[in-house]
């Protein structure tokens, strides 16, 4: 039977990576992301999980030790926010193009300046384009489950991956989380069979050279159908861990989508409160619904331009902003309706930067104004 | 140099891996060079000056039966014309000239 356990986001996610039990990780304090460490750190020292827990001098350093760990051949994780993230940046790249599945997940939080600790989605959107898978969660049982199938899915298509959740509204806030059976959730896991790994001293190979315009663009062509893989892999894997969960793993999730005639679309914890939304304006008989993308690395454009095809008028709400041109979810959004040569007409909302909260009236507002036509093309949710 | 045929995106180990060890020795870098050491064998005396301080082992040795060393000619798939055997050279026996030169 599946423990029942009063948690936070942060501590669930330190329940996965207890059941993975990686042989390292590498990590930095840093403001929201700390309460996995903390938790995590706590295993350690109970002798709970094997882990070589390496205390390193910055952010830099942890992502920098995760890629010498990975390349060794072994199991490595590690954790981050917003400034933390940032300065990983470079070693970031070195990570996805090495194609070493470093799984780390993300606590988001708003980027300086001016310095503030509260959530949004600053730093990973920053990141989206470094080649790391990314799968965002709504809530700690999400945060808990992703983590899990991000560790088989990153090793099978050897790309690191992030699973990202809102900063204090999930990390910080209590909820119930189901964790599985350890026997059951390791067998899922499986052990981990490395590609070419630098300690096999019986096979020599050597990580990371020197390419220049004879070898570089075509280690990166190989980056792309990585990714393609990872999303076929990701719903089979999803259908594995589904066996021990129960719960579905899409590539979004639809809240009464099928029907509506206004949707809205958002990552992470503002998805639980727009499904409220929902449920209290169905009751009225207003036809509006919810698309909430989990994997956002790669993303599946397709799939999303299906399912919004026939909406009329579709709000998506970004919890950063891309200074000069459309917001990270919102530009993706668009890209999938032109596929699908969609009619909707689509709306940008930017709201909860630096952890501004987002009401149900807000919400509730945003779906009146969709449905008579009177949302603006680009909105700002919540400023003075 | 002649022009190498490059593996393509398909063909080589993912994530610039190299799975083969020793493999630079197939990487000639003697066509970084812009100036090129002439050897000029009248006013060599064979000191053996120049052989080990080429930072790249690339002037050869053969020793006769007779135990004398000799040097041979510049191995011009790794010498990258740092200059440093002309600059040695106590004889003028080496002199540095422009690559485009030798280039036929």
């Amino acid at each position: 039977m599946p423990k029942t356990k009063a948690l936070t986001g942060g501590e669930a996610v330190a329940e996965a990576m207890r059941q993975v039990n990686p042989e390292v990780v590498a990590a930095y304090p840093i403001t929201p992301q700390t309460i996995i460490m903390e938790k995590f750190s706590e295993f350690v020292a109970d002798g709970i999980v094997d882990t070589e827990l390496i205390c390193v001098e910055s952010e830099h350093s942890a992502m920098s030790a995760c890629v010498g760990a990975s390349a060794a051949g072994i199991r490595t994780m590690t954790a981050s926010s917003s400034a933390g993230l940032a300065l990983m940046w470079e070693i970031l790249g070195v990570a996805s193009g090495l194609r070493l599945p470093i799984v780390m997940p993300i606590v988001n939080r708003a980027l300086s300046g001016p310095i503030n600790i509260h959530c949004d989605h600053s730093d990973s959107m920053g990141c989206r384009d470094h080649g790391w898978i990314q799968i965002y969660s709504e809530n700690a049982q999400e945060a808990y489950e992703n983590t899990l199938l991000a560790v088989r899915l990153a090793e099978k298509v050897l790309l690191p991956a992030m699973v990202c959740q809102d900063g204090f509204i999930t990390s910080h806030g209590v909820e119930n989380v189901k964790i599985f059976e350890d026997d059951k959730v390791r067998k899922f896991l499986g052990s981990y069979k490395p590609n070419k790994p630098l300690l096999d001293v019986n096979n020599p190979v050597t990580y990371g050279p020197l390419q220049l315009t004879d070898y570089y663009f075509e280690t990166k062509r190989q980056q792309e159908p990585a990714m393609e893989e990872a999303k076929n892999s990701y719903l089979q894997i999803g259908k594995e861990l589904s066996k021990i969960t129960g719960s579905e793993y899409g590539y979004f999730e639809e809240y009464q989508l099928k029907d509506a005639k206004a949707a809205i679309v958002v990552l992470n914890s503002t998805a639980g409160t727009a499904k409220a939304v929902i449920d209290k304006l169905r009751k009225n008989g207003k036809k509006v619904g919810l698309l909430k993308p989990k994997l956002f690395r790669p993303f599946p454009y397709k799939e999303i331009g299906n399912a919004l095809k026939n909406i009329g008028s579709i709000a998506v709400l970004d919890r950063s902003e891309s200074y000069g041109a459309y917001a990270p979810l919102f530009s993706e959004i668009k890209n999938a309706c032109y596929d699908t040569k969609s009619k909707a007409k689509l709306h940008s909302c930017i709201f909860g930067l630096g952890g501004k909260n987002i009401y149900e009236s807000d919400i509730e507002s945003i779906f009146d104004k969709l449905l008579t036509n009177k949302l603006k093309d680009k909105e700002y949710i919540g400023v003075r | 140099m002649a022009e190498k045929k490059l593996k393509s995106w398909k063909e080589i180990p993912i994530g610039g891996l190299i799975d083969e060890p020793a493999s630079a020795l197939k990487f000639k870098t003697g066509d970084w060079r812009t100036f090129r050491p002439r050897w000029i064998i009248e006013k060599c005396t064979q000191c053996m000056i120049c052989p080990p301080s080429c930072p790249d082992y690339c002037i050869p040795t053969k020793t006769d039966e007779k135990g004398n060393i000799k040097r041979l000619e510049t191995n011009f798939d790794y010498c990258k014309g740092c200059g440093i055997c002309a600059e040695v050279c106590p004889f003028k026996a080496i002199v540095m000239e422009g690559e485009s030169k030798f280039i036929k």
